[in-house]
């Protein structure tokens, strides 16, 4: 599904902050992404969502060559991928609904074939009340859980998660992760990039891939 | 029914009438500089407007001159030492008329011929001792055309110092002010579109530079290049149609009054000569028409722009 080989990247003339990454994630894995603040742990998720290109090495995903990809291809390939940012990248004059259903109103899909996932999905994740509230009027776990809803809509054969855990209370953090794993289950791979020990503990069964001067560790 | 199910009940009406409602634009209003490009679209729909009007009264003004022109022609005859000139325009007369293409034959008497000398030298000039040339004046026929070369020739034959003038040249020499007069027009609709352009573009940019962060988290969740242009398109669209439809009823306005104040003018003595110079001042059907359509162009032309400009710089992006 994804395979990294000997993956660099420097920004400019500076020097490399990921350095020969070798890695990849098979169908219906879980993985945890750790390391220090500063590690590359972003970038590295940048580089999954093809919103970079390495300086050298191959990155494959979906059996596709990234660096041989139009833009058109590129889209079609973050319809697969499921992604749930640090900072939660909700848009503010949307509301949570319309945040939420936002994946599949660019694949300009009809608003009724899709409406009553949304909110089911909404009530799931604990914000069945507030499908109409902006995210400025939510409050970080809830942001937390609408950008893990807008993610997962999709159904995605890849989910990226940034922190996910981040501003929820440890009830909602194992509720989150448990449905996680519930996806990997179905078959979805997951990579979920975390400085929480406690949770990677909570999931031995995970692969741990740890960031450190660039470089990545694996433990299996 | 318990009083969870009623809030259910309730949230889920809420729900369902909310979601009925128009999707929210993913480009949102407040960061484009609506309000100022509205009164830039509304200011140069207005100038096109102006020009576009003015082209269609010009084009108008000047067809219905040349047709007033063509359906006239005249014969001058001029003094000519031992001849009698009043005997020389009946014999014309009487020669001209029953020509093929001649309706009426008309000689001017030589009082009315001296009136048309009042507006150079003044009342009261004595012109008996000045050779004041006669006038014939032919009403012609659409069909058949009379033919002026053979007409010419045989005037000049049979009375010298006269002239026929058939006023060609003052006709040609209207269509050509006229032709260029339009072609001016046009230009200037060419300059304001592109100014139009220019500053759709310059909006636009500003628009994505503002919502750079929209369009990074659009691409994330699966937009293409396509989709995100089209909200830009659909935002600009609806800018430049309030804007168009502003300036379109600017100029229609400025048209209507103009019309009515060249009407009221028209009773007056003056106003005959505005009305024999401008005609009526109205643009007609056809000059509303241009009117609307432009208003459509400078919508379309706003959303369109807008779209080129937000596609072609996505597809640079990585």
């Amino acid at each position: 599904m994804v395979r990294f080989e000997n993956v660099g990247l420097r920004y400019g003339m500076g020097p490399e902050v990921l350095q020969d990454l070798t890695f990849s994630i098979v169908p219906g894995s879980f993985q945890f992404l750790t390391g220090p603040s500063g590690a590359g742990k972003t970038t590295l998720m940048r580089l999954l969502l093809l919103s970079l290109r390495p300086t050298r090495g191959l990155i494959s995903l979906f059996g596709s060559d990234a660096s041989r990809l139009d833009k058109d291809a590129i889209t079609s390939i973050r319809r697969r991928i499921g992604v749930v940012f640090q900072d939660f990248r909700l848009l503010d004059h949307l509301t949570t609904y319309e945040n939420v259903a936002l994946p599949l109103r660019v694949q300009n899909r009809a608003v009724n074939s899709y409406r009553e996932e949304v909110v089911e999905l909404l009530r799931w994740v604990g914000l069945g009340d507030r499908l109409h509230a902006y995210p400025e009027v939510l409050s970080g776990g809830e942001k937390q859980r609408a950008a893990i809803a807008r993610a997962l809509i999709v159904r995605p054969e890849l989910l990226l998660a940034d922190e996910p855990t981040g501003n929820v209370d440890p009830t909602m953090a194992r509720r989150l992760i448990r449905l996680f794993v519930e996806l990997q289950r179905s078959g979805t791979s997951v990579l979920v990039a975390t400085h929480d020990l406690g949770l990677m503990d909570q999931f031995d069964g995970a692969r741990r891939l740890v960031l450190g001067g660039g470089r990545l560790h694996i433990y299996d | 029914m318990s009083s969870n199910d009623a809030i259910e009940t309730s949230v889920g009406m809420t729900v369902e009438r909310r979601n009925r409602a128009p999707e929210a634009p993913l480009v949102p209003a407040a960061s484009i500089a609506g309000r100022a490009l509205i009164t830039v679209v509304a200011i140069m729909t207005f100038l096109a407007s102006l020009a576009a009007g003015g082209a269609v009264l010009i084009s108008q003004t000047s067809r219905d001159w040349r047709s007033t022109v063509s359906h006239e022609a005249t014969i001058q005859v001029r003094p000519v030492p031992g001849r009698d000139i009043d005997a020389d325009v009946d014999a014309l007369a009487r020669a001209v008329r029953g020509t093929p293409g001649i309706s009426d034959v008309r000689p001017m008497s030589k009082h009315e011929s001296e009136l048309l000398l009042e507006p150079w030298l003044g009342q009261d000039v004595n012109l008996d001792e000045l050779p004041v040339p006669r006038m014939i004046v032919l009403k012609l026929d659409a069909s058949p055309r009379v033919d002026f070369a053979h007409l010419k020739e045989r005037i000049a034959r049979s009375t010298p110092g006269a002239i026929l003038d058939d006023h060609r040249l003052w006709s040609e020499r209207l269509a050509n002010m006229a032709n260029v007069l339009v072609v001016i027009a046009i230009l200037l609709l060419a300059l304001i579109v592109t100014a139009l352009g220019l500053a759709v573009s310059f909006a636009t940019h500003g628009a994505m530079a503002g919502n750079r962060e929209i369009i990074e988290v659009l691409h994330f969740v699966g937009a293409s290049d396509a989709f995100i242009a089209s909200q830009f398109q659909r935002r600009f669209l609806r800018l430049g149609l309030r804007g168009g439809v502003a300036g379109a009823a600017g100029a229609a306005l400025l048209f209507l009054a103009a019309g009515a104040l060249s009407r009221w003018i028209a009773a007056t003595p003056s106003g005959e000569q505005l009305e024999a110079l401008f005609g009526s001042f109205s643009i007609g059907w056809m000059g509303y028409s241009a009117i609307a359509l432009i208003a459509a162009i400078s919508a379309g032309l706003s959303g369109q722009t807008s779209r080129i400009i937000v596609f072609r710089r996505l597809r640079r992006l990585t």
